[in-house]
């Protein structure tokens, strides 16, 4: 197919080179320079995608980020789709292969789009929520059909083959948009010192200087934008970031950019010097000051059949035929309410295609660019607008009247003129989504018809974005903008230089959004305000008539300005109409606020790196290397990765996880296991005051604690109920190593410092992480002593080192402390080296292990092994409502002691004191088959009517391979007074387990085998 | 050994002169996600510095200060997010907060300096606390580290705006680092032993692109 | 993301470097022993939660790990300042009074319905 539409001549693209790609699967040729867009505009391309809710036919509106039809999908593989992406924003690339998104089956013969004709009585205004929300239980099955045929795009099935990069950035200034604002901006901050990042969406810089009639010193515009470039590429302060989109402006000056980096060289990012390169970067910068360079959207106008395809902005015109050399039809009719939108007849004229005609809404049109518009020969017609476009796949007539703009009528006879395309312009609306970001309402101005943004601290804005057009103006803006921001962030600004620009005589332009029609808008012709959301002027006006007055709520009630789109084109002119229908003035109506992201942004450059294998951090223990190779199946705890079990091949087969933990669990009950316990949390704790501190932040004693001897300690919050536990020992006088649960080891730290910074700073006292210093490794079981003496000279003589003492001297040569204390109840020594030797020392025990067939043991084991002692898991045995007393640790609560230590107070309150609290105990199934559910509730009777009273839960549950049955630990009501009792689990399979309220301690329970 | 032992603090030498195998935090990642040489086109190469002498000082900064000169011959940082070397260049001292310094030096210096520095300070309100089997410490060199750090950590590592001299804590990824730099061309991440795989892994895939290269 | 001044460290650092741990000022009764249960319970569970002008305590966590308090306006997420452990706002509520009120009412109109 030809490039029907290209021009001889013209344009920024690169004519020497031909580029081939398809759409919906036909092939077309472009060149480089082109978007998507304007090849396929090129290729006489009309209808580009079906609309969302009434299936019809578009084509392409726009030429830049605003586009709310050409949403589509890349990609020629499944691992490469990319779905939203704006066809006036993406470059075209030798092989690109694109579709459409909406318009299933396709979108030359639709079939939604006999309910589309249908229109108004299938799909009114709150369609979705009206008709397929009841009932309820049947969205599922509506949902599936309205989005395959509506079409949101798709995500890819297969695994993404590009990699992508977040970077942190920091500069003083950050400029968004580089056209004449931002460019100039960027010059007066960057010839200052300052650090400066620019960024700009497009696939070159310049903006609106890249198609403009305007001379800059009596030259070309671009040619000043490429000196412009050089200079600033120069400077080592600034940094150039093309292909940027700012989408997100957050608190205190934090904006998310996403640099799309290969986008426009390949479907998946091609390989630089044979090495990956990231697809996309997400560039997270602080900025000291930002400058809004946004520049301004031109507002389409809203008639009847505005959707058609070949209804474009006039702007767009201009851009397609001054950038890209396409014109996009071959009879114009221009419907416009202000000046500037003459420049698309005058570039038109200029292609040598024919202007039908311009309709501008101003009675007595005057200015510059419209006597050039008069000498050209050009029909202007005063006071009128396009009422209506005719055609179907295609624009094929207009029907244009004078119109009464105040009493919205139309006011004359219509007339009927041929033509293929229509451009409109409604004057511009600011882009100030950036802004809206950050809550900042804008303000309406009646002199420019349109909103500007109020700014937060720390944010400028310049040109269109603030409704400055004249470009002379809009570069002095940029410039005072830059130098300002600059002398903000602490720069000496330098005086401005800056090309001439002829000022001109431009005429006032009038107030025009929905154009009236000689029928109600609800019986006339469509007339489409939102076009990606299908939404109307005649909706808006149903749902004022429904008494929806807020503008959020017609929002809502409509879905204008939702999904990717965000109302770039049609949020003020819905406004308007709200506003009309309402009888009150825009501002009155209010604003709508726009939300990150500005446009969409792939899943992979949200994750950046941080996926796969970097997910997230794995925290490894010294010996984790002979645990991989001994085959262990790990458990997460925490970031930690710990062995949970090690499976062994036993005849033939590897065990199961119950067969293992079965024969570990005996292993240490019978001999001696061994289990690596480096990742407890380990605090040293040193200073004259650190007894006294012990002693508030622990519910037990430590006065008496003497050098050489450990002790268990627990620790509430000041409400009195249980955060962590774990043994304290004391090293000296002064000296005490805490420790604290694997999980709850930086909390409990925290905990600590706070405790000394807020409340008791007068307590000389430090306390320092330790947990990655020490290797821990227990050794556990009857022969422990035995084993442990073969390769140590501490004297392990129960008398001279007795259960809860501790001792230093070697271990396998090298230096160690060594704890005699136990959480499985078996005779027990956790030997702490530091842990650059934790893996020799680790292998030298297993060596000297062998002959008492020393078992390495996992978590799981771990677990039950406690557990069958009735030791509690802080966090998993206790939930942040559980006291030391409903443990039945009154043992370790020190009432005497002098100062009202973290939690004391609170155990006095009525509702700790209360005798019917969840109490731990311990429960036995009655059938010693049934390991109860971690979580399960418990009930006194089973018989009760649905809902029954709920008297407690497990919170650990085992099987028992030294008791030869299940077992659990459970809190329930009252549980303490009511040992031999049975309760009733019942389970959603509908079985009901009976269990026997027990001691929590099945094993030992006068803790003699530790004690040996 | 030799062991100190008064009854107000037990100090205890964790390092042995005997001949036992040591493995430093990356052992394990050399052999399970290699080291990759560093070539002409490497424009980042990380080298490990394991098993230096790491020591944790708390306490008030003047006596500290005091101390540290009579030891070391070192004055204290006492500006935020300084960082100083000795003459040689092989011990640092480096501020983490108002009350917190860690001291870097050549490994098996430690125990004797936590030693001297506690008989420097006498009864003033202090804590030394021994981490070095708990860090370890990478240098990292070349054209492409400040990108680098740039996709790493959240700190601001322009070298403009981080001069030799510095050291901050903050955010690497999903964990935190100490970051410095020592020189105008070598900066150093202080890693957690436990996090030092991760971080390591991090390095190798965000500095594919750079041609990254492990010095061992 | 929020940019927050480290009184600690002198200078602003990311909020991913900080923890908030809640309302500043919840000071501990003197004598617990004596306290009522109500008294204690205000301690314990009692929180402000006021639109404008707040004090809340943060710690630099992945930093020099000290705790420290923030004046902040909970409705348009300004900081006003950060300041040590044991000294006292130089701004409050109350100092900022007409300001907070005048605020207040731009903030009424810059919210309207939000999703």
């Amino acid at each position: 197919m030809s490039q029907s539409n290209r021009l001889a001549q013209g344009g920024r693209i690169d004519r020497s080179r031909e580029l081939s790609f398809t759409f919906n699967g036909k092939s077309y040729r472009g060149h480089p320079g082109d978007t998507l867009a304007s090849a396929l505009l090129a290729n006489g391309v009309d209808i580009v995608n079906r609309s969302f809710k009434y299936s019809r036919p578009r084509g392409i509106v726009a030429a830049g980020a605003e586009e709310p039809n050409a949403v589509i999908q890349l990609g020629s593989t499944e691992a490469a789709q990319v779905p939203n992406v704006r066809a006036t924003q993406q470059a075209l690339f030798e092989g690109l292969e694109a579709r459409s998104t909406n318009g299933w089956p396709s979108v030359q013969r639709d079939l939604m789009g006999v309910i589309g004709k249908l229109g108004g009585q299938f799909m009114p205004p709150g369609f979705y929520y009206k008709t397929f929300m009841a009932p309820a239980s049947m969205w599922m099955t509506y949902e599936k059909y309205i989005r395959k045929s509506a079409g949101l795009g798709r995500s890819p099935m297969e695994k993404d083959p590009d990699i992508y990069d977040h970077l942190n950035r920091h500069c003083d200034v950050l400029v968004i948009g580089a056209g004449p604002a931002g460019l100039a901006a960027a010059l007066a901050a960057g010839r200052s010192g300052a650090r400066v990042i620019l960024a700009d969406e497009q696939e070159e810089m310049g903006g609106s200087l890249l198609d403009s009639r305007e001379l800059l010193d009596e030259r070309p515009a671009d040619q000043w934008v490429a000196e412009a470039l050089e200079e600033l590429a120069g400077l080592d302060n600034v940094l150039l970031l093309p292909r940027t989109t700012a989408n997100g402006y957050h608190d205190h000056n934090f904006v998310t950019l996403h640099e799309r980096r290969t986008e426009h060289l390949a479907e998946t990012a091609p390989r630089e010097n044979g090495r990956r390169q990231a697809r996309s970067r997400l560039h997270r910068v602080r900025a000291g000051r930002v400058v809004l360079a946004t520049g301004a959207h031109e507002r389409p106008l809203v008639y009847g059949n505005n959707d058609v395809p070949g209804n474009l902005q006039a702007g767009a015109v201009s851009t397609y035929i001054r950038r890209y050399g396409v014109v996009p039809g071959n009879k114009l009719v221009l419907s416009t309410s202000n000046d500037h939108a003459y420049r698309a007849a005058l570039d038109w004229v200029e292609s040598g295609r024919e202007v039908v005609a311009i309709a501008d809404a101003r009675p007595e049109p005057v200015g510059e660019l419209v006597e050039q518009a008069r000498a050209k020969g050009i029909r202007i017609i005063p006071g009128a607008a396009v009422l209506e476009a005719r055609g179907q796949n295609r624009v094929t007539g207009a029907r244009v009247a004078r119109v009464d703009l105040e009493g919205f009528r139309v006011s004359g006879d219509a007339e009927s003129l041929d033509c293929d395309t229509i451009a409109s312009s409604g004057g511009y609306s600011p882009v100030i989504h950036l802004a809206s970001h950050t809550g900042a309402r804008p303000t309406w101005r009646d002199d420019i018809l349109g909103f500007v943004p109020n700014l937060v601290e720390g944010v400028l804005a310049a040109g269109g974005t603030q409704g400055v057009y004249a470009i002379g103006e809009v570069l002095a803006d940029g410039w005072e903008a830059g130098s300002r921001a600059a002398g903000d962030t602490g720069f000496d600004t330098v005086e401005a230089r800056l090309p001439n620009v002829g000022a001109r005589n431009e005429g006032k332009p009038v107030a025009l959004y929905q154009v009236p029609h000689e029928k109600p808008t609800l019986r006339g012709p469509k007339q489409f305000v939102d076009l990606q959301n299908d939404v109307t002027a005649a909706a808006i006006e149903v749902a004022t008539r429904e008494g929806f007055e807020s503008i959020e709520h017609v929002k809502r009630y409509t879905a204008m300005g939702f999904g990717t789109d965000q109302g770039k084109l049609g949020n003020i002119n819905g406004m308007a109409i709200a506003a009309r229908c309402l009888g009150r003035s825009i501002p009155e109506v209010g604003t709508t606020v726009f939300r990150p992201n500005y446009t969409p942004v792939t899943f992979g450059a949200v994750v950046g790196r941080h996926c796969r294998e970097l997910f997230d951090p794995e925290r490894y223990t010294a010996i984790h290397q002979w645990h991989v190779e001994h085959g262990a199946e790990f458990e997460d705890v925490g970031q930690w990765k710990r062995p949970w079990y090690f499976p062994r091949r036993v005849e033939g087969r590897m065990e199961t996880m119950h067969e293992a933990v079965a024969r570990e669990c005996r292993a240490v009950r019978e001999k001696v296991g061994i289990l690596d316990a480096s990742t407890l949390g380990k605090i040293d704790i040193q200073g004259p005051d650190a007894r006294e501190f012990l002693g508030r932040v622990y519910t037990n004693k430590w006065a008496k604690l003497a050098p050489g001897r450990v002790r268990y300690g627990l620790m509430c919050k000041d409400d009195g109920m249980v955060m962590d536990d774990g043994t304290t020992s004391c090293l000296a006088e002064n000296h005490f190593l805490m420790t604290a649960s694997t999980g709850g080891a930086a909390a409990v730290l925290e905990w600590l410092e706070l405790w000394h910074q807020t409340e008791w700073p007068e307590l000389e006292v430090y306390f320092n992480s330790v947990t990655d210093h020490w290797a821990t490794m227990t050794v556990t079981g009857p022969e422990a002593r035995k084993l442990l003496a073969e390769v140590t000279d501490i004297d392990l003589d129960r008398e001279a080192f007795k259960f809860m003492d501790w001792r230093e001297g070697t271990v396998a040569g090298v230096p160690a402390r060594v704890f005699r204390i136990s959480f499985t109840g078996e005779l027990a020594y956790e030997i702490n080296v530091q842990a650059n030797y934790a893996l020799n020392v680790w292998e030298t025990l297993i060596a000297h292990g062998e002959k008492y067939d020393l078992t390495p043991y996992g978590t799981e084991t771990m677990h039950v092994l406690r557990a069958e002692k009735g030791f509690i898991i802080a966090g998993q045995d206790t939930d942040g409502s559980v006291t030391p007393e409903d443990l039945g640790m009154h043992w370790a609560i020190g009432y005497d002691k002098p100062f009202s230590w973290i939690g004391k107070r609170a155990l006095t309150r009525p509702d700790t004191a209360r005798t019917d609290r969840k109490q731990l105990v311990g429960l036995k199934p009655r059938n010693p088959e049934v390991v109860l559910e971690e979580g399960a509730q418990i009930v006194f009777d089973p018989d009760h009517a649905i809902p029954m009273p709920m008297k407690g839960h497990v919170t650990s549950s085992y099987y028992s391979p030294t008791l030869g049955s299940g077992f659990a630990l459970a809190v329930v009501k009252g549980g303490q007074q009511r040992m031999g009792e049975t309760v009733y689990l019942p389970m959603v399979d509908g079985q009901v387990h009976e269990a026997e309220i027990v001691s929590p301690i099945f094993v030992d329970p006068k803790g003699e085998r530790q004690n040996v | 050994m030799s062991n100190s032992v008064d009854d107000k603090v037990k100090t205890f030498d964790t390092r042995t002169e005997a001949k036992v195998p040591v493995e430093s935090p990356l052992a394990y990642s050399y052999r399970r996600s290699g080291a990759p040489a560093p070539g002409e086109g490497s424009g980042v190469v990380v080298r490990e510095r394991p098993f230096l002498g790491h020591l944790v000082l708390r306490g008030g900064a003047i006596i500290l200060d005091e101390a540290l000169r009579e030891v070391l011959d070192i004055s204290l940082p006492g500006e935020p997010q300084a960082l100083v070397f000795d003459a040689s260049g092989e011990r640092s001292v480096q501020w983490i907060s108002p009350d917190e310094w860690l001291l870097i030096v050549p490994g098996g210096e430690e125990f004797e300096l936590e030693n001297r520095l506690r008989e420097a300070l006498g009864d003033a309100h202090f804590a030394i606390t021994n981490i070095g089997g708990g860090q370890t410490l990478l240098e990292l060199e070349g054209e492409a580290v400040s990108e680098l750090l740039m996709k790493s950590v959240i700190y601001d590592a322009d070298p403009h705006h981080f001069p030799v001299g510095k050291g901050v804590t903050t955010v690497f990824a999903k964990t935190s680092v100490i970051l410095r730099r020592s020189s105008e061309t070598r900066w150093e991440l202080v890693a957690r032993r436990s996090f030092a795989d991760y971080i390591y892994r991090w390095l190798l895939d965000a500095g594919e692109e750079y041609a990254i290269g492990i010095v061992r | 993301m929020f940019h927050i001044y480290c009184p600690y460290c002198g200078e602003y650092r990311e909020e991913e470097e900080f923890h908030p741990k809640g309302e500043a000022h919840i000071v501990r009764p003197e004598d617990p022993e004596t306290c009522s249960d109500e008294e204690w319970g205000d301690y314990l569970f009692f929180r402000h939660n006021p639109r404008g002008i707040h004090h809340e305590m943060w710690v630099h966590a992945v930093g020099c790990r000290k705790f420290f308090n923030i004046t902040r306006n909970t409705a348009t997420y300004e900081i006003l300042e950060t300041y040590k452990m044991g000294e006292a706002p130089s701004i409050t509520a109350e100092s900022r009074d007409d300001r907070a009120a005048a605020e207040a009412e731009t903030a009424e109109k810059q919210e309207g319905v939000r999703a």
